[in-house]
């Protein structure tokens, strides 16, 4: 509708030039190179590597701890959210500050940070060894780094909805006779959903790739996909390396374009 | 985020709040799960930081940063997001100012390709880089031959951190742009401003907190980088180990001190971060209401 009031406006064409040839060298380039030299690779070969025994192994250890992890994220967050948005107490801006943490903290740190607190020596492993709970170089250690790396994602996405949130809604299921439970799961709980699954996919599609914090904490018998490809360029397997590169490529493109009609969906509820 | 002001003084007007208010006793157990949730989850990785790089006393923490592989690694830190940094910020502004005030065929497709580097995995974007620049890669004979070392050199980490960090700024900028319209840079041109005055001295001073807030992100991420710098890095100690990759070696050598002084450090620089950030947001919010009652005009946002 405005696009006659845009014609004074400068500089379409040198920021269109700048931003194409930028977002071509530093980006497209380098994705594309991928994609032309993994042709090196006939389909059979390539998708021998890619189902490959070690590379499925890779798979679960990946998408199962990030699944868990995001599960885990989407609960806590919305209960983060929910607390910070709607209760006042004492410490709750410095809550609503801390969220951001996992953000600007590096991956290195906090993988080294967690591997020590749950180690079998650390503050919390300690506690756990007394009940046989081995956090820190097993399993869960993965699932543990995940759920840090992935808080805020569930917890930001929530947040701009529940504040907006007419407080009339809920008082007129108040008034029809509808009990808090009732409110809760039939009226907020669906409004909230589209935020909480926009959160949740990009608290998934973040610990598919995550790789610094995992590294720290991770028992060597299991290997996440990222480390494969790590691996494998390391043994000069440069051809391993690519194909397990390029599914992951194409399994996270398919997150990205979840991601972006969900949140399609999601604006659809905020005004 | 102006929303929150306006509800909560609609929410005190509001005489009776039954039915919508909570009863104290799951506010109580939902502030304790989150208060213990985030004290496992943030508080305690964090004061662990702290408590373990002290662990032997100041004297060895700061003793152990004065290593010059650690200090080799610091500056090499500190150049990569000094060049990284300001490119990005650029890329970011331009790219704002195009998707923000025109309309253009493929626009929602741009938007979405400039945040692609942040569903590619660390690793991957490091590899990248090699495809290109190693030794096997599609430039790599040709690099060697010319004896340029991009790979396993500070060239490849300065790429594969522009990669990474690449749609920080652009993102924050995108959105305010968007819900800021061009009609004061219209009003500035009709008046005779030139494209770039009126970039300066309208645009600029409008965003210049979401654009602060972008960049202090993109040097978070910056500093912080780990998986693909890890990928084209070579780990050559005192030569091409950034900080976090420092970090890794001093622990696997068990020399946890050091380990944790440095990532001490990287908290510090974390914290600062999150302090500016929140900083940032308070202002921003004190000038939507300012702009709210100076004029009626009402934001979209």
């Amino acid at each position: 509708m405005a696009s006659k009031r845009f014609h004074l406006l400068p500089g379409f064409g040198l920021t269109l030039g700048y931003t194409l040839t930028y977002l071509s060298l530093i980006v497209l380039i380098p994705i594309g190179a991928l994609f032309l030299r993994v042709t090196d690779l006939s389909w059979a070969e390539f998708w021998k590597i890619a189902v490959s025994d070690r590379a499925m192994a890779s798979y679960r250890v990946t998408f199962g701890s990030a699944l868990i992890a995001a599960i885990i994220n989407a609960v806590m967050g919305t209960l983060l959210a929910w607390v910070i948005v709607r209760y006042r107490f004492p410490g709750r801006r410095i809550l609503d500050a801390l969220i951001d943490f996992p953000f600007a903290l590096p991956t290195a740190v906090a993988g080294l940070t967690l591997a020590n607190l749950f180690a079998e020596k650390g503050w919390l492993g300690s506690g756990l060894a007394l009940v046989n709970i081995k956090v820190a170089y097993a399993p869960a250690g993965i699932v543990v780094a995940l759920i840090f790396i992935g808080i805020p994602f569930v917890v930001r996405s929530l947040q701009p909805v529940l504040e907006d949130f007419e407080i009339e809604v809920e008082e007129a299921a108040a008034t029809l006779g509808a009990n808090r439970f009732t409110t809760v799961t039939r009226v907020i709980l669906p409004t909230l959903m589209p935020a909480i699954l926009t959160g949740f996919s990009l608290a998934f599609a973040r610990a598919i790739g995550e790789y610094g914090s995992v590294i720290f904490i991770a028992p060597k018998e299991f290997e996440i996909t990222p480390l494969l490809i790590w691996y494998r360029l390391e043994e000069y397997d440069f051809h391993g390396a690519m194909a397990i590169a390029v599914v992951m490529l194409v399994i996270s493109f398919f997150l990205l374009i979840t991601v972006n009609l969900l949140e399609r969906w999601a604006s659809r509820f905020q005004r | 985020m102006a929303g929150t002001t306006q509800k909560r003084g609609r929410a005190s007007e509001t005489k009776s709040r039954r039915g919508t208010e909570d009863p104290w006793y799951v506010r109580g157990l939902l502030i304790a799960l989150a208060m213990g949730f985030s004290g496992i989850f943030l508080v305690l990785p964090l004061v662990n930081v702290f408590g373990q790089a002290l662990a032997k006393g100041f004297k060895e923490a700061f003793g152990s940063l004065a290593d010059p592989d650690t200090l080799s690694a610091l500056k090499l830190t500190a150049l990569v997001a000094v060049i990284c940094v300001p490119l990005n910020t650029a890329f970011g502004v331009a790219a704002a100012w195009l998707i923000a005030k025109f309309e253009f065929p493929g626009k929602a497709l741009l938007t979405t390709l400039i945040d692609l580097p942040f569903s590619v995995s660390p690793v991957v974007s490091g590899l990248l880089y090699v495809i290109l620049f190693g030794l096997r890669g599609y430039f790599g004979p040709w690099l060697d031959s010319h004896d340029i070392q991009i790979i396993f050199a500070v060239p490849g980490i300065v790429l594969a951190t522009l990669f990474v960090t690449f749609p920080f700024v652009a993102r924050e900028l995108i959105p305010l742009m968007q819900a800021q319209g061009s009609d004061q840079e219209q009003a500035a041109l009709t008046l005779g401003a030139s494209g770039l005055q009126t970039f300066w001295h309208v645009t600029l001073p409008s965003i210049k907190w979401g654009l602060l807030y972008g960049v202090i992100l993109c040097n978070a991420r910056a500093v912080g980088e780990f998986g693909a710098v890890s990928v084209v890095s070579g780990h050559i100690t005192g030569v091409t180990d950034t900080l976090p990759l420092r970090i890794e070696k001093l622990d696997k050598e068990y020399n946890a001190v050091a380990a944790f002084t440095i990532a001490a450090l990287l908290a510090l620089l974390a914290l600062l971060t999150l302090g500016i950030k929140t900083w940032l947001e308070h202002r921003q919010l004190r000038e939507l209401e300012l702009a709210q009652t100076s004029s009626d005009q009402p934001d979209e946002h």
